[in-house]
């Protein structure tokens, strides 16, 4: 065994990487299921399932020499890690020195899963599955590759301009937010959508699913550490606490605007404060932490309720209103309150004196916002030619169940 | 005095309420009910195992009606769930004998509301 390896933070990682599993199947599958119709529930489980399967393998083969293997002009790994090639127990110190460079790798394929997977809450309940699946394999190749190689990837030319992101605020939640929204433009709006109330049909599976994403969230944040430490345990608290703030954020907006805090409310606004702190999860103070849950609560609630409600565009679950918007707040909230003082491998932002980071932060969140719209646009426009979009409109109203699976989730009888 | 049964196709049920409201009906009752008409609904496989699909999932709405309203609730509920394909449903007209309000204890004309 390599003496590098250390122990501990091997066993941390490991188990950091099955709890990012955990987010898709079955934090997101739940929390997604719970909010479209009866008889679109298993089809909207099944893509966070079948993408699971689908990265794991695209991953192995060659996404993960994309992203991470030898740079290419800085703009992508070469394809010289294909099949894990030389990818092995040794560490590979440009990543992370104390674990096996194969364990880094594991890690980094569940956040590879998880990112295409966000992205089906834009276009629920109406997609091909066929088109779905070449869809998802082509933007992890094309968007989600690339953009992990630009910011994480040893020569990465986002990496070299300075910008922070502790866990992937802007590789999974910003790529997969606007991507989501072009989703949502594309395929148009639902049958019915916004005429006719669309309602959540178990909302239990809802509070179950977003539970797990907050659980999971520890191996996505605190695991970013790549080490048992100090830095780990500070990326976990202030995961919790960004959560629970925006939780009530969110419920006390609703308390003053509605009359009511919901419970759909309260755990969206928690997925809100857990992709908010995302990106500065391990360069904040837990108090900071209060103001990046309660700024990406605050933001995110106007953004589904009224932003979506004005423009009528049916971002089904709120991929891009929760993702791509709270990503947006917390890769800028980052060039707020980072603070070398809680990681001096970060930066300071401009509450502490460094105006310039912000800067970096925004030029960040752009190029990965246009370059994932550009070519999540340009894909859905061949897709749309060579295999159709949506399914038909029959289909759409007996549901995506029985017409892409022919399976329904409930039976009425019995 | 008539109660009204209609079968419908289940994403129709918003629009029919719709046009129901239009002729002032708003009373009624709504349920989810799977049935059988002359055409097989969509087979279902189960770890590869075919369910034929015999029952397809309908909605059910039962209207308690004063004679006028009769007509205007029948020509709604055409309107807003015709499609000319199999399966749009059926309306069952029966002759309904008696009615009351169970807080008043009122009967017939007045209690159907
Ligand atoms: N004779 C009947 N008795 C009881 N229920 C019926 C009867 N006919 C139809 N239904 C109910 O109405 C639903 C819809 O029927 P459907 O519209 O398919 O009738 P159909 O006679 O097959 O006409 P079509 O040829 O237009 O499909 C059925 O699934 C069933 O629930
Ligand atoms: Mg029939």
């Amino acid at each position: 065994m390599n003496l590098a390896i250390q122990p501990g933070d091997v066993a941390w990682v490991l188990m950091s990487a099955a709890l990012v599993m955990s987010m898709t199947t079955p934090g997101l599958a739940f929390f997604y299921g719970g909010l479209v119709r009866r008889k679109n529930v298993l089809s909207t489980m099944m893509q966070s399932l079948f993408l699971l399967c689908l990265i794991s393998i695209q991953w192995i083969l060659f996404g993960y020499s994309l992203s991470f293997g030898p740079d290419i002009g800085h703009f992508i790994g070469g394809l010289s890690w294909f099949g894990l090639k030389g990818v092995g127990a040794d560490p590979n110190p440009d990543y992370a020195a104390t674990i096996p460079h194969s364990l880094f790798m594991a890690y980094q394929m569940m956040f590879a899963v998880i990112t295409p997977a966000l992205i089906t809450g834009a276009f629920a309940e109406r997609i091909r599955f066929s088109t779905f699946a070449v869809f998802s394999l082509l933007w992890a190749t094309l968007v989600y590759d690339p953009v992990c190689h630009w910011v994480w990837g040893t020569g990465g030319w986002l990496r070299t301009l300075g910008a922070l992101d502790f866990a992937g605020g802007t590789v999974v939640h910003v790529s997969s937010g606007i991507s989501a929204l072009v989703c949502a433009l594309m395929l148009g709006r639902r049958k019915g959508f916004p005429h006719h109330t669309i309602p959540p049909h178990n909302m239990t599976y809802t509070v179950l699913g977003a539970s797990m994403l907050w659980f999971g969230w520890f191996g996505f944040n605190a695991g970013s550490a790549l080490a048992a430490n100090g830095l780990a345990v500070s990326a976990f608290i202030a995961t919790n606490t960004s959560a629970a703030a925006a939780a009530l954020a969110w419920m006390a907006i609703e308390w003053v605007v509605v009359g009511r805090p919901t419970v759909l409310g309260a755990a969206t606004g928690a997925v809100a404060g857990l992709v908010a702190v995302t990106p500065a999860a391990g360069f904040v103070s837990p108090l900071s932490a209060i103001g990046i849950g309660v700024l990406g609560g605050a933001v995110c609630y106007v953004s589904v309720s009224v932003i979506k409600t004005k423009f009528k565009y049916d971002d089904s679950l709120d991929a891009f209103g929760v993702h791509g918007v709270g990503g947006t707040v917390g890769a800028l909230a980052t060039g707020l309150f980072a603070q070398k003082a809680v990681n001096p491998a970060g930066a300071d932002g401009l509450f502490f004196g460094n105006a310039g980071l912000l800067g970096s932060q925004a030029a960040a969140v752009g190029v990965t916002a246009v370059y994932a719209a550009a070519v999540t646009w340009i894909l859905l426009k061949i897709l749309d030619k060579f295999m159709g979009l949506r399914v038909t409109e029959e289909d759409e109203v007996i549901g995506l169940d029985d017409t892409q699976h022919r399976e329904s989730a409930y039976t009425l009888l019995d | 005095m008539k109660l009204i049964i209609a079968i419908i196709q289940p994403h129709k049920l918003d629009d029919v309420m719709e046009a129901l409201d239009e002729k002032e009906i708003y009373l009624k009752t709504v349920s989810n009910v799977l049935g059988c008409g002359r055409q097989k609904g969509i087979p279902e496989t189960y770890r590869g195992v075919v369910e034929s699909g015999k029952l397809t999932k309908k909605v059910r709405l039962e209207i308690a009606l004063n004679d006028p309203y009769v007509e205007p609730a029948i020509q709604a509920i055409i309107k807003a769930s015709k499609t000319g394909q199999t399966g749009d449903g059926k309306i069952f007209v029966v002759d309904m004998h008696e009615c009351v309000r169970i807080r008043t204890e009122e009967r017939d004309g007045v209690a159907i509301g």
